[in-house]
């Protein structure tokens, strides 16, 4: 073959030059000439010498006991070095999770969901590793299913889990219940006879999908002392590497993880998919191993976002006061526990809202069943939540007889509200202002497909099908508003580390940042050389690739990474400009007076003082010298919430999303068009405003995604998972997604890095009501489902 | 089989392709050119748009055995592909009536443009710097498809309406950015090329 094979090993260091870029400016992504021009090395990119491609054999059934497997034919395949189970696994721990120990590496005894691993090949070929797995017999013995709360609970229910130990056990109703968490404050029974309208709604919310685009992969390389090098897109490289190397039998040091690239991921990424398996193959084969999931294994591969039926009562007075709210919250947890037991927490902890109310009765619960197992997505609980109180909103304002914005704004928490937890919102809470703005933009021209030569079937809904010609098509808006928390909550140790070196290159004066981060696509590298820029004064600043030869940055989740890693690379920063200024005083000191004397800074590659004067160059004053500082970075602590009553301060800092949409809908075929998703978000502190600004798009349009057409269909008589593709689980097009202005606000967290707000997630949770809301206004219906399908508007 | 054929202007050989082997398999895992993206091997993404003879395909449906003799271009050589445009055809298919950009004149944009370059430069097609300046780039992992076909579109049509461009780009999937930067892309991108009439 004349073909030029290149190698295509660990990420580059990505470097930035001649760029002034420091914080507040749009600087652009250090790493994107590279993914323009196709260089960019993901994590399906890796390739090494003689590596083989490893495949993973899934459970064909939600729900039994694995009777035998036979492999024999398998491992006849020629090409094929490896073929394991269960029996092959090296050390005593078999099973890893974030929160509780409860998945299996490969099944054992039992599966407790449909694609549940049960075995794994390597060969030379992926298709021959691909054939050979197909050749594995398994026998099932099936078991009922569980697939909802009333299978769960039921007295004689059979348990997904048996002999549980967690720490969640003790307190849980019934063992088929990952956790549940209660929140009574005030009293909502007395506060209810207050109340001269009260409305109740039963809400149902679809399993959505991450959908990121770069499937799950990676690349494990046996090294000479046992031990292994992975390459893998994830988001927190130390807690894979804490659950990956106990079921290797292997120490932490002797797993030596490098992020590769990451194509997106939304939450799917917190749990293990194929690392440890390709890990495994790799040790077993003595050969590099590289897994690559197709998109059908990829539906199986990682958790969903977890389906939820909840059920609300709120009261309100004649003067649009909100007296009470009653909620039971029940999210499907699938088959193993993954993120749930904060997922709870969340949804809980905001399931009031955004709003103001002082006699509250909340509980949510997460279940064990045999549907796929649910975890991380953006929003994390509370976007589910919000779906439903803000319905509730607006059928509360329509019984008072007021308009709906001004009834969420009469009723909107502000600084100092206290949440359902006790705790006060000790920051800027804008919510009726960023309503106000989403409100006061002018709306999009009406019958905008309608032109002298007829219409446009391009801007209808339906658009090329040429459904329609504009004859059944009504228009509605709708608008809403939530709140999240930011960074790790209930008392855990949500901490980052960065290591900041300086030194004089080719006369220059150079930063080099090297963290843990996981890179997803938000842009934490730009922002991480902006900070470095901002408090160092260089213009050059090289972005170390993330692996775990450094403390850990925790996860790139919560809407945490800017706030937390780009807190500890402020204070290494700051550290490094210490050690730097006592290296100019040793050095300089006794010539000029202001270096004892004046506030120093450094900026524009020298050492000026808060006057202007400058007192040193930095490429000087370091020659012959570099300065390094790793140092951790923590928030403000929290605490767990109280196990009966959900009192404590758990939450760190919020945000703040609302939306306006605009809907045109074909009520004869129930096709829905969405003209607009105007939106409005406080960030604190736009590090990058135009990052921010594609954050925002981005999220919301995952939100409009679960509106109308995201959702995983699970099989309630079987568990099994009905759509694993991107032919039948759709997101949206370019054509489903309509213009998205964006206004940001700027209201400063004084407790945060540069005043800023995490503000990845928020755009989520508001975007899907507010687009619901819009159809409901536009058709009628009552519509309490998401998401909405054309069955669910034309009544078939 | 053996299959003989152009990649980005270069005579390629691949030999011992399986029957069952795609167009794409072949560039990423036998071409040493990852560039072109795995994210569906379904035709319903887009990630791995490559121009064959010149015409956008996804590269997944297309088997290996379907190119023999034939030209593909994938984003590695969109660079070079645009400036040969340039050189050979000003204006792409339109004529010169609407115009287009040389690279020179591409550079001079960035010389030129926003706040800051990334990277060591290199040279880069319009589209791709465009891409770059919007913030049309996150995961970056739908980028490379993207690309291919927005370059396509402005080649065959240089002052693209809104739907236009939705219309064009409606079989690529992109999860990160809600699609608004990558319209103002190849909105930059047409109107620089508009500039430079």
């Amino acid at each position: 073959m004349a073909g030029t094979k290149t190698t295509t090993g660990a990420p580059t260091e990505v470097t930035q030059k001649h760029n002034k870029g420091g914080i507040g400016e749009s600087t652009l992504r250090p790493d994107g000439t590279l993914k323009v021009t196709g260089e960019f090395a993901y994590s399906s990119d890796m390739w090494h010498e003689d590596m083989l491609w490893g495949q993973t054999l899934r459970s064909t059934v939600a729900h039994a006991e694995i009777v035998s497997i036979d492999t024999v034919e398998a491992l006849k395949t020629p090409g094929v070095y490896a073929v394991l189970t269960y029996d092959d696994l090296p050390a005593e721990m078999k099973n890893y999770g974030l929160e509780i120990q409860d998945t299996p590496v490969l099944a054992h005894g039992k599966v407790r969901h449909h694609g549940e691993p049960v075995a794994l090949v390597a060969a030379d070929h992926p298709e021959t590793a691909r054939r050979a797995a197909a050749k594995i017999v398994v026998e099932y013995r099936e078991l009922p299913v569980i697939t909802d709360e009333a299978s769960a609970t039921a007295p004689d229910a059979v348990l997904v889990h048996e002999g549980r130990s967690d720490e969640y056990i003790e307190h849980v109703p019934h063992p088929n219940i990952v956790h549940n968490q209660p929140i009574i404050r005030g009293n909502a029974e007395e506060a209810a006879k207050k109340a001269d309208f009260i409305v109740k709604g039963e809400y149902t919310f679809g399993m959505q999908d991450q959908a990121f685009l770069g499937p799950e992969s990676g690349l494990a390389v046996p090294s000479e002392d046992g031990g292994v090098d992975l390459y893998v897109a994830t988001q927190w490289l130390h807690s894979d590497l804490e659950q990956i190397a106990p079921v290797l039998g292997l120490p932490e040091e002797k797993v030596r993880m490098t992020l590769s690239g990451v194509g997106g991921a939304f939450g799917g990424r917190e749990d293990i998919s194929m690392q440890i398996h390709a890990c495994l193959l790799a040790l077993r084969t003595g050969k590099p191993v590289k897994i690559v999931y197709n998109r059908f294994e990829s539906f199986f591969g990682h958790v969903h976002r977890h389906p939820a039926k909840l059920y609300y009562e709120h009261g309100a007075t004649k003067d649009g006061k909100l007296t009470h709210m009653k909620c039971k919250i029940v999210l499907d947890g699938g088959a193993y526990a993954s993120a749930s037991p904060a997922v709870v927490g969340n949804a809980s902890s905001l399931s009031v809202g955004p709003y103001a109310i002082e006699d509250v009765d909340i509980e949510a619960i997460a279940l064990y069943s045999n549907n796929p197992p649910c975890g991380a997505m953006r929003g994390f609980g509370a976007v589910q939540a919000c779906f439903a109180y803000e319905a509730q909103m607006d059928k509360l304002a329509d019984k008072v007889g007021m308009d709906r914005v001004e009834f969420r704004q009469l009723n909107a928490m502000s600084q100092g509200t206290l949440l359902p937890t006790g705790q006060p919102v000790d920051s800027p809470a804008p919510v009726a202002e960023i309503l106000r703005r989403v409100k006061a933009r002018p709306m999009p021209p009406e019958r905008q497909w309608e032109s002298s030569e007829g219409a446009d079937v391009r801007a209808l809904p339906g658009g090329l099908s040429n459904t329609t010609h504009g004859e059944g098509v009504v228009r509605g808006v709708g608008y809403a508003v939530g709140i999240k928390n930011v960074g790790f909550s209930e008392g855990f140790d949500d901490y980052s580390t960065a290591k900041v070196r300086m030194e004089v290159i080719n006369g220059e004066p150079v930063a080099t940042v090297h963290t843990a981060m996981a890179e997803v696509g938000q842009g934490g590298i730009t922002v991480h050389a902006q900070i470095a820029r901002t408090e160092l004064g260089v213009q050059q600043v090289t972005i170390h690739p993330a692996d775990t030869q450094v403390g850990s940055a925790g996860s790139t989740s919560a809407s945490r990474q800017t706030y937390v890693t780009g807190g500890a690379v402020k204070n290494s920063c700051e550290l490094v400009r210490e050690k730097v200024l006592e290296i100019g005083r040793r050095k300089y000191g006794s010539y000029h007076p202001a270096w004892a004397t004046a506030e120093l800074l450094l900026e524009g590659g020298k050492v000026v003082t808060d006057g202007g004067e400058a007192l040193a160059d930095l490429a000087e004053l370091l020659e012959g010298e570099s300065v390094e500082v790793e140092a951790e970075w923590r928030h403000r602590p929290t605490v767990a919430f109280d196990k009966k009553t959900g009192q404590g301060n758990g939450h760190v800092q919020y945000s703040f999303a609302a939306h306006r949409a605009v809907v045109e809908v074909d009520t004869e075929l129930g096709l829905v068009k969405v003209i607009e998703l105007a939106t409005a978000q406080d960030v604190g502190k736009a590090l990058n405003p135009l990052s921010v600004v594609g954050q925002i798009q981005g999220g919301t349009t995952q939100g409009l995604g679960v509106a109308v057409m995201e959702e995983i269909i699970v099989d309630p008589k079987t568990a099994k998972v009905r759509n694993p593709s991107f032919t039948d689980y759709l997101i949206p097009t370019i054509l489903d997604t309509p213009t998205i202005p964006v206004d940001v606000l700027e209201l400063a967290d004084p407790n945060a890095p540069y005043g800023l707000r995490g503000m990845g997630e928020a755009p989520t949770l508001s975007s899907t009501p507010a687009v619901l809301a819009a159809i409901r206004n536009a058709t009628g219906l009552e519509l309490n489902r998401t998401p909405v399908r054309p069955e669910h508007l034309t009544g078939t | 089989m053996r299959v003989n054929f152009t990649v980005n202007g270069r005579q390629q050989e691949a030999d011992d392709v399986w029957e069952g082997e795609s167009l794409l398999y072949v560039l990423r895992e036998r071409m040493g050119l990852p560039g072109s993206k795995n994210a569906c091997e379904q035709g319903e993404c887009g990630s791995c748009t490559v121009r064959l003879d010149g015409v956008p395909v996804c590269s997944c449906l297309v088997a290996a055995g379907q190119v023999q003799g034939r030209e593909v271009v994938t984003v590695e050589g969109l660079a070079d592909y645009a400036k040969h445009r340039e050189d050979s055809h000003p204006g792409g298919a339109c004529g010169s009536v609407c115009g287009g950009t040389s690279l020179q004149e591409a550079r001079q944009w960035q010389a030129k443009g926003t706040d800051g370059q990334t990277g060591e430069g290199g040279e880069l097609s319009p589209i791709q710097q465009a891409f770059i300046d919007a913030g049309a780039v996150q995961c970056g992992f739908c980028t490379p498809g993207l690309l291919v076909a927005a370059d396509e579109l402005l080649e065959r049509n240089d002052s693209p309406s809104d739907a236009d461009i939705r219309e064009a780009l409606s079989g690529n999937l992109c999860r990160c950015t809600g699609y608004e930067k990558i319209l103002d892309a190849v909105r930059l991108a047409a109107a620089r090329q508009e500039e430079t009439v």
